[in-house]
């Protein structure tokens, strides 16, 4: 494969889209962690969701 | 029938939350699957008699600027769900598209400016198309603002399926700038009535490509929008915190 005399626009092209889908799949995973550690905080300091918390005073 | 009890069931965030652990590893591996075979077809496509080896950018500038346009379009549809059918989800799956409908319309502009400049000259022109496509990022970036700077999501929900709504104008207006005006920008070549004008040694693998981009913005989506659930459980524990204090 040979990308001819302009195969720096064809390099710059494909590089912006790696590093474009990349940030965004690493801002969704840290993302997810960030949001799965605080739940994971409130829930061990025994804070519930009002759906958790109106289950709880039924039983 | 079956088709509103299952969106009537995803109305429940934990539901939605269960569906989306169990598909997303599946998306993700088809999506990397697509891909594969994807970037094999691109790389023994032959160059255009014309355009030589630069049609390799039109496999990511195309299927880029198809999501682009996706993005605002399942906006919008998500906006009739927020404000007509006051769906839980509705305003959930708006707000997960914005980033990455943003991403996509970037990548759109900037792989069309680097296709550009070895094909017309110029980085940049302010052509029909060309213009409304930018017209297109800054709306996004509008309704990422506005997302962003609202703390109480219910609120901002109402205003942003508002803007989506009216943005939608926007997207006929890119689809048939070059058909309404004399532009540098191409016409539809894909698709457009009479068939594709591309050849099928180069259309196949354009497909593929589409297809690989169409399947990664679904599986960024489902991930997003289980973050943003997530993320609304945070705040609503919290706001039982503070009201127990």
């Amino acid at each position: 494969m040979t990308l001819g005399p302009h195969a720096s626009f064809i390099v710059a092209a494909y590089i912006v889209t790696v590093v474009v889908v990349i940030g965004m799949i690493a801002w969704i995973l840290r993302d997810y962690a960030a949001q799965r550690r605080i739940l994971g905080d409130l829930e061990q300091r025994g804070i519930k969701r009002r759906s958790q918390a109106s289950r709880g005073d039924e039983a | 029938m079956a088709l509103i009890d299952t969106f009537n069931n995803l109305a429940n965030p934990t539901r939605f939350l269960a569906l989306a652990n169990r598909v997303l590893p599946w998306l993700a591996a088809l999506t990397v699957i697509v891909f594969a075979y994807g970037l094999y077809r691109v790389a023994y496509a032959p160059d255009d008699y014309q355009q030589g080896a630069t049609v390799k950018i039109m496999f990511l500038h195309v299927p880029a600027a198809w999501l682009a346009m996706m993005g605002w379009g399942l906006m919008t549809v998500a906006a009739f769900g927020t404000l007509v059918w006051r769906h839980p989800l509705a305003d959930v799956a708006a707000r997960a598209a914005a980033p990455i409908g943003a991403a996509f319309t970037f990548i759109c502009l900037v792989t069309g400016s680097l296709w550009g400049r070895p094909m017309w000259g110029t980085y940049w022109v302010w052509d029909a198309r060309l213009t409304s496509v930018l017209v297109l990022f800054l709306l996004y970036l509008g309704m990422l603002a506005l997302y962003w700077t609202a703390e109480d999501p219910n609120r901002s929900a109402r205003a942003a399926a508002i803007l989506a709504l009216v943005g939608a104008i926007n997207i006929p207006i890119i689809k048939f700038s070059v058909d309404w005006w004399n532009t540098l920008h191409q016409p539809a070549s894909v698709i457009r009535m009479g068939g594709s004008a591309i050849d099928p040694s180069i259309l196949v693998p354009l497909l593929i490509m589409a297809l690989a981009f169409t399947l990664l913005f679904f599986t960024l989506h489902l991930a997003a929008m289980r973050n943003e659930i997530l993320r609304r459980r945070v705040r609503s524990m919290r706001m039982m915190q503070a009201a127990s204090v």
